[in-house]
């Protein structure tokens, strides 16, 4: 076996999933800025990206939260976004061979950046490793950003220097790769239409959620 | 914002994040679902770009985001590093909200 440190393309992957995990740290801050605007202390918004650490759902019940929604409604939601990570371990499960305390943690880590990373490296060992420093690099920033935006509370407008676009930009870099091939370009193309449609039309989380079925391409041989 | 919200939310996260994981196992799938999941983060992904993009609550509008988006789309497709994709979609974004 080849020593992980001399396998240059696993190093090219890892430098590529601690990346990531800075810039969504950068978008994290604006995390910190809206909850704490939204009411929340310091101490629960850090709770919240410490315990709940799916970006999705967080910035979703603080943004219900801060436009004056009931707490039913925010966390209505902030589960139907939560409840992708739980088809993205499926979509994980077959790469992540461990133990149960092993699989316990990699659940906590389930999440878009670290299967999407996972998702575009072809090599399986490159999966698996993919997964858990894109994993845990973004849980580190995730939450050093989320304490940064807490502290500043309103003395910034993320806005301003257009944060709010970071996040989707990371995931159209992240998308490119994984359209190389026929099927996942398909699967890409009716997710994204099924989720635009939806959106004006069905609660918040229901249009990413529908737009699962579009796997369903994967059926014919 | 309450602490039981934030406690009853981090349990419903880790519940759905524990289920996928957990439901599969070590098992080995079918070709066919192996086939239908491997397509689980080009849709979703898909699909959470759209909804940063242009859904604003429950309404769709065109912004200064999908100007920014639009630059990342360029550079992506040019092969331009994942950073430089995050700080153009930022940079332009914060730019046409700006001036425009």
């Amino acid at each position: 076996m080849i020593s992980p440190w001399r396998d240059e393309r696993l190093r090219a992957v890892a430098a590529a999933c601690v990346t990531l995990g800075f810039a969504i740290g950068v978008f994290a801050i604006s995390f910190g800025v809206s909850s704490v605007a939204a009411g929340a202390t310091v101490g629960q918004t850090c709770a919240l990206s410490l315990l709940v650490f799916t970006g999705a759902s967080q910035v979703s019940a603080v943004s219900v939260i801060g436009s004056g929604g009931t707490a039913a409604s925010a966390f209505g939601g902030a589960a139907l976004l939560a409840a992708r990570n739980g088809v993205y371990g499926l979509a994980m499960a077959p790469h992540l061979k461990g133990r149960l305390p092993t699989r316990l943690i990699a659940a906590q880590l389930t999440i878009d950046e670290s299967t999407a990373m996972a998702a575009a490296q072809e090599d399986e060992a490159h999966k698996s490793a993919a997964f858990w420093i894109t994993g845990l690099s973004v849980y580190l920033f995730w939450n050093v950003g989320t304490l940064i935006g807490a502290l500043l509370g309103t003395a910034i407008d993320p806005a301003t220097y257009g944060l709010d676009a970071a996040f989707p930009a990371a995931f159209v870099a992240i998308l490119f790769p994984l359209l190389r091939q026929k099927r996942p370009m398909m699967a890409a193309a009716i997710g994204a239409t099924v989720c635009l449609v939806l959106i004006p039309f069905t609660p918040v989380g229901v249009p990413i959620l529908c737009a699962a079925l579009a796997i369903l391409v994967g059926v014919p041989e | 914002m309450s602490w039981t919200f934030v406690l009853l939310l981090a349990a419903t996260a880790y519940a759905f994040k524990v289920l996928g994981l957990v439901l599969v196992g070590d098992r080995t799938l079918p070709p066919v679902i192996d086939r239908c999941l491997a397509l689980i983060p080009a849709a979703l992904i898909a699909a959470i770009v759209m909804l940063n993009t242009f859904a604003h609550g429950q309404h769709l509008q065109i912004d200064a985001r999908a100007a920014g988006v639009g630059a990342a789309v360029v550079a992506a497709w040019r092969k331009a590093p994942l950073i430089v994709v995050i700080v153009i979609g930022a940079a332009v974004t914060a730019l046409v909200r700006k001036y425009a």
